[in-house]
């Protein structure tokens, strides 16, 4: 089955015209997503990629039957383009936009709720279920379809983890990359919640890091839910200083709080193997399905 | 981004927030030239450093006359600051604020920060000003009283007045308070700030109510549109190789040990300082290349880590997906050429190209350790930057 994407996904890209989501755009056609618009206001009508071009995410939304979009904007433009794609009820919003200002994103989320469309993002790789679709800047080759469903703060720290689960002999039902802001619009919680009703997934790789509580919110989601797929966590971070924001807008320890000890401290505490080698994901993941 | 105190209290001036009359002053005769003009006998001289704990240093304190001033000022510009924020190695004064002193009847905190669990701004006061927030929250939860910002409708009078009756206040001072509460949100929403904490905020003998100090934080990915926030920048207070990684695109944060790291990705990056750590080294920074790894990158990338002296040996791990390995490999080549590296580089290359990169790097004439797996690059490092001592 797989989570959020899928055969019947059917993008729009925001941006599409722009570098990033030009280059983006047909790594995901030679993948084999379906693109089946894109959007960038003023171009409408032209074809990019053999695809048809809109000014608006509702003309393509009518024109085409998209369900999903991905958001290649720069920051000063993103948080409206998701806007946009809420309003016109999409299913699903991947935003892949790093730099986004927070106060923005407070609104967005404001914006969501009681919608119903999905947001993975913002400043996220994206999302691949491996054989089906991919959508985002992830390396598709490196996936492999299987059962084990990786939610991860990261970028290239998943591609890492994808890569060794690949090599072991195992591979990915859904690799969903949730970004490494503050504000989110999907969290671990979201994501294995999504897992849980997903008989394709057999265990789940966990990749979190600094700040904020979300690895603990997940912990508790696992103990309360009685989650009882597999879950191996890594936690990137133990030797940060604090107080200091190490790249992702969210992975910084403030007023002593979200340290990588205390994440890994609550995940224990839920029975989640949590390794402190980045290196032995695939070791662990493979001795807890067996 | 962080800005000094005398620079948050301009800003908090213009928004009509009552601030102690006061001034910035760069040398001893400039201190003495502010206390001339300001009307008051008792002034205070304050250590402007981007930390907090000034006081319990050493770095503000009381002058009731000329002479003071400027034998304080002597004492405190150019000191090495040391609090509890700045870590041991301390800070160096180049800046004072020169203030009239404020007849204080009680002190408050006041702050807005992002609650990241509600994924709400959340506006707190407590009675316990003076104090560390953080102490307050563990010790006396009881005595921060907090309000949420909706952010459909944002903040309202009601959720002021909660805070500011929660306080005790009474007579003018409500008004007041309500005022400059009022004015610090405006401040938040209008500056794209991350953080804004008056502590202490206090009530004078006459009910004025007067923010004493103030910390401003900026959210980074906000100063795009705040042009003139950028202006207010001291990178003196920033570390020189961190300031100059800026210049290049990097992302580079500097540590206390002995391998360095260059990386794509943050969460990859944090993984590989985690892994030195784990076989028995410290990393001696934090540096995110980015999506571009080409020979100019990972020169520059060279040239910020060897700035650290402590530097051992050098652990490149890049994950190559839409970046090619064999194009970072070349990179890593042709910056070897022009970047004296004096110390063992450890390369480890994964993904796109990876074994085309293996090759070119075996064939290569520079001197490198090529590393076969994320483990085995973390044990050629640790143990290069061991022998290295």
């Amino acid at each position: 089955m797989s989570i959020l994407v899928n055969n019947e996904t059917r993008l729009i890209v925001q941006g599409f015209t722009g570098q990033e989501g030009s280059f983006h755009g047909s790594q995901m056609i030679e993948y084999g997503t379906k693109i089946v618009a894109g959007v960038t206001p003023g171009k409408g009508g032209q074809t990019h990629l053999n695809v048809p071009v809109f000014n608006t995410v509702a003309e393509a939304k009518i024109a085409t039957d998209a369900n999903t979009s991905v958001i290649f904007v720069p920051p000063a433009f993103a948080a409206d383009a998701i806007m946009e794609a809420v309003a016109a009820e999409l299913d699903l919003i991947i935003c892949i936009t790093e730099g986004i200002p927070t106060k923005d994103m407070v609104t967005v989320n404001e914006f969501l709720k009681n919608k119903n469309t999905r947001l993975v993002g913002p400043n996220c790789p994206g999302v691949i279920s491996p054989g089906k679709a991919k959508i985002g800047i992830m390396p598709g080759f490196i996936h492999k379809p299987g059962s084990i469903g990786i939610i991860s703060r990261s970028g290239t720290l998943t591609y890492e983890a994808v890569h060794q689960i690949s090599n072991n002999g195992m591979g990915q039902s859904t690799s969903i990359g949730i970004g490494g802001d503050p504000i989110n619009g999907t969290n671990f919680v979201d994501a294995l919640s999504l897992f849980a009703k997903d008989d394709e997934t057999d265990g789940i790789v966990l990749i979190g890091e600094i700040g904020g509580t979300a690895e603990e919110d997940a912990a508790q989601w696992v103990i309360d839910n009685n989650f009882t797929k597999p879950i191996v966590a890594f936690i990137a971070g133990r030797t940060a200083p604090p107080g200091r924001r190490m790249g992702h807008a969210g992975a910084i320890i403030a007023g002593g709080k979200g340290t990588a000890q205390d994440k890994m401290a609550a995940l224990k505490a839920a029975n989640i193997r949590v390794v402190e080698n980045p290196a032995e994901l695939n070791i662990t993941m493979k001795t807890l399905l067996h | 981004m962080k800005i000094h105190e005398y620079q948050g209290k301009a800003i908090l001036r213009d928004y009509g927030v009552a601030v102690p009359d006061g001034f910035p002053a760069f040398s001893v005769d400039e201190a003495i030239k502010i206390y001339d003009k300001l009307d008051s006998k008792v002034v205070v001289v304050k250590a402007q450093i981007h930390a907090g704990g000034r006081g319990k240093g050493g770095g503000v304190k009381l002058a009731h006359n000329r002479d003071e001033v400027e034998r304080l000022a002597n004492e405190i510009l150019g000191m090495n600051l040391i609090t509890h924020q700045t870590g041991p190695e301390g800070k160096e004064v180049q800046r004072l604020l020169i203030e009239q002193r404020v007849d204080i009847a009680r002190e408050f905190y006041a702050g807005i920060v992002l609650d990241r669990e509600r994924q709400q701004y959340a506006f707190m006061v407590s009675t316990e000003g003076g104090m560390e927030i953080e102490k307050v929250a563990a010790e006396t939860p009881e005595r921060i009283i907090k309000e949420w910002i909706d952010p459909s409708v944002g903040l309202q009078s009601y959720q002021l007045r909660n805070l500011v009756f929660g306080l005790g206040l009474q007579g003018a001072q409500i008004k007041n308070c309500i005022k400059i509460l009022n004015a610090l949100w405006k401040v938040f929403v209008e500056k794209d700030c991350s953080l804004i904490e008056i502590n202490p905020l206090v009530v004078t003998k006459d009910d004025k109510v007067i923010a004493l100090d103030a910390k401003i934080n900026f959210d980074d990915n906000g100063l795009f549109r705040q042009k003139e926030l950028a202006e207010l920048r001291d990178t003196s207070e920033e570390d020189p190789a961190e300031v100059e990684a800026g210049k290049y695109n990097l992302n580079y944060i500097k540590l206390d040990g002995n391998v360095g790291c260059m990386v794509n990705g943050a969460g990859l990056a944090m993984a590989t300082m985690d892994i030195i750590k784990l076989y028995g080294s410290e990393p001696a920074n934090f540096l995110d290349v980015g999506g571009v790894a080409n020979a100019e990158t990972v020169a520059n990338g060279f040239k910020l880590i060897l700035s650290d002296p402590n530097v051992k040996s050098i652990l490149i791990n890049i994950f190559g997906g839409i970046v090619r390995c064999d194009r970072v490999a070349q990179g890593v080549i042709d910056a070897m050429e022009t970047v004296a590296v004096k110390v063992p580089v450890i390369i480890r290359l994964e993904g796109t190209n990876a074994k085309e990169a293996a090759n070119l790097l075996n064939n290569s004439t520079m001197e490198f350790l090529v590393a076969n797996s994320f483990e085995d690059a973390a044990q050629k490092s640790v143990k290069a930057a061991q022998e290295m001592k």
